[in-house]
């Protein structure tokens, strides 16, 4: 009777431990939520709030196929919008194959001793490098002693710098994500180094590697310290010439050393003009960017899931 | 085997020929002209109509007066913008480059003092009344407006000012203080004139400047103030009339293209676009709200731009003040 008694308040001191401990998880999560709603939210309404200011200019077709103007009715983001993809294809063709490279060899090839470690501090390093740093080293190095002038290929590979340091730890993240037994697996049935790492690991980390780049890519896109510390133009009113032409060899490359400017450097001029007219332009290009960030990232998440479904393990 | 040989040819071919653009790319003929963001809004709307009506191809940077001086004294620009005079250093940097250049004076700009359409005390104020409150020696002490003049009432001075980076922040402080970049710290400060605008508009014991145009577009928001240069001299407000005919003192300040005028480097389609601006750009220039220079002083300036007369009326210095002839006249 005794210890039926002690046995039914031990149940209670058991529930009761229980319910307290389901609160503590119930507030955790209550704070979590508030903190990422703080975050979203935030963003959401600044997004909103560039929608509703430059709603006008995202529904025109104009505003998208004109030069900028001195009129902020004719005013439009064309030149902005190529220069932007332009100095992209600069910066993915320079930072991806460098990135994964370094990647591949760091985590495969390197020997682990004192020399290794240090690149590898300072690659992690390089990533929380502030932009404008990377501004005035592509000042020095491709202008003052490369002479590639203020062009396209001057920002995508100040750019392409710049997400580097992102790609390789993207990509080591993904390499070591590869379950150790799919190497043994390769190198048992006789596969050398090289095999292993090209038809298994990097294949198998795609996904992975897709997402890093991305992310950097979108960083890239938004970006405007170094690109204006390497001399991006404000007013231009053509575009660069065309990398594809009717006569042989049909690529132009003059496109790489032709001035430009991006859609940061453009809503920035907007921003900053006297004429209220201009802002809405601003708000425009504003939502732009976001928008454009957005789509990257939604593809970067909708590649990895595809690549990962499609690989088997068995 | 063969396949890879012609695969790193064809690559071969397209990395040469990517590095031996720059030749065929330097042919064309584009104006390359970088500087102030002051002068950016003419010589934008210059460009514009410019490269409509020629198909010459323009292209403006805002690297700010001294960013563009830079480029301009290594010869990367053809075309300069400066909202002030060229200084001793900049004029050093040219002259190792062997770089000429032709100063001309295109536009005038009036930095307006502002308030609060509210604010029903200080509608005009003396030279010396603003000294008062935005020389370095204010900082930390001059903290109400009655400490700037007896006949103000004793409420809190906010103080809103251009960066300190701006050619804008220059003239005012050797206009008003007598040295060029001497000021007070504890103001507000924004690179972004909108900014400023927000600032004095929304407090009735807000004081602020920036150019002309910015107190144009927000009217409603704010009101200038008249400025007294000297005691028992009318107060003057920023307007087209007092910048033409010289009584808005000491704040009216030309502002200046410079041109290089090296000899290869000196190509037709630049001589074209100046030209362009100077005989073409009036009504550009107030279409953008600034003010055009009288036309006896544009004659002038047209006059020493067909002569073609390298050099700088201002010696390296900063000066307030000066009159457009008089300063051509210097050059010789």
């Amino acid at each position: 009777m005794n210890k039926q008694a002690s046995t039914l308040s031990n149940l209670d001191e058991v529930r009761a431990m229980i319910k307290r401990h389901k609160m503590n998880d119930a507030i955790f999560s209550g704070v979590g939520l508030v903190c990422i709603m703080l975050v979203l939210l935030t963003l959401l309404a600044l997004f909103i709030d560039l929608i509703i200011d430059g709603y006008p200019k995202l529904l025109s077709y104009e505003f998208f196929s004109s030069f900028p103007s001195r009129r902020a009715s004719q005013a439009g983001l064309l030149s902005a919008l190529v220069g932007s993809a332009l100095v992209m294809i600069i910066t993915f063709l320079s930072a991806v194959p460098m990135g994964v490279a370094a990647a591949i060899y760091l985590e495969e090839y390197a020997p682990k001793n004192w020399f290794t470690e240090v690149i590898e501090i300072n690659v992690t390093n390089l990533a929380a490098v502030p932009s404008i740093i990377y501004g005035l080293l592509a000042l020095g190095l491709f202008i003052y002693i490369l002479d590639f002038g203020t062009s396209i290929l001057t920002a995508g590979l100040t750019l392409g710098l710049l997400i580097l340091p992102v790609v390789i730890v993207a990509t080591r993240e993904a390499i070591r994500g590869i379950p150790v037994a799919i190497r043994e697996a390769a190198y048992a049935v006789g596969a050398t180094k090289w095999q292993v790492v090209s038809q298994h690991v990097v294949r198998y980390a795609t996904g992975g590697i897709l997402t890093g780049v991305i992310i950097g890519m979108a960083r890239a896109i938004g970006e405007t310290a170094p690109v204006i510390t390497i001399g991006a133009l404000t007013f231009i009113a053509f575009l660069p010439p065309s990398p594809i032409t009717t006569t042989p060899p049909f690529l132009n490359f003059d496109w790489l050393w032709s001035g430009f400017t991006v859609l940061p450097i453009q809503m920035f001029s907007w921003l900053s003009r006297p004429s209220p007219e201009f802002h809405v332009n601003a708000a425009a290009a504003g939502a732009i960017i976001i928008i454009v960030t957005l789509l990257m990232n939604g593809v970067a998440i909708k590649m990895r899931y595809n690549i990962r479904k499609k690989i088997k393990w068995q | 085997m063969q396949f890879k040989l012609a695969q790193t040819l064809s690559v071969a071919t397209f990395v040469a020929a990517a590095f031996s653009a720059p030749t065929a790319f330097a042919v064309e003929k584009i104006v390359k002209i970088d500087g102030s963001s002051t002068v950016f809004p003419i010589t934008e709307a210059v460009a514009e109509e410019f490269q409509k009506a020629t198909k010459t191809k323009v292209t403006v940077g805002v690297s700010g007066t001294g960013g563009g001086f830079k480029k301009f004294c290594r010869g990367e620009t053809d075309i300069s913008g400066a909202s002030r005079p060229i200084l001793q250093k900049e004029i050093d940097e040219c002259k190792a480059n062997g770089i000429q250049f032709i100063e001309l004076p295109v536009a005038f700009d009036a930095l307006t003092v502002v308030i609060n359409p509210k604010n029903d005390w200080a509608k005009t104020m003396t030279v010396a009344d603003l000294k008062k409150m935005w020389e370095p020696a204010a900082q930390g002490k001059v903290k109400s407006w009655k400490q700037v003049n007896a006949k103000f009432p004793d409420k809190p001075l906010k103080l809103f000012a251009p960066g300190a980076d701006s050619g804008t922040f220059d003239y005012f402080t050797e206009a008003i203080v007598g040295k060029s970049k001497s000021a007070r710290g504890d103001v507000t400060s924004s690179e972004d004139d909108n900014v400023l605008v927000m600032g004095v508009s929304g407090d009735v014991n807000a004081l602020g400047y920036f150019g002309y145009a910015y107190y144009e577009e927000n009217k409603d928001k704010l009101a200038a103030v008249g400025i007294i240069e000297k005691d028992g001299k009318p107060a003057v407000g920023p307007s087209k009339e007092s910048i033409e005919n010289g009584s808005y003192q000491p704040l009216a300040r030309p502002i200046f293209i410079y041109v290089n005028a090296t000899g290869a480097a000196f190509k037709p389609h630049v001589k074209a676009f100046v030209d362009y601006y100077l005989e073409k750009g009036r009504p550009l220039i107030e279409e953008v709200k600034y003010v055009p220079l009288p036309e006896a002083d544009q004659k002038a300036v047209i006059a020493h731009w067909k002569a073609l007369k390298p050099g700088t009326g201002f010696g390296g210095k900063a000066e307030v003040g000066v009159k457009v002839q008089d300063l051509l006249s210097r050059i010789k």
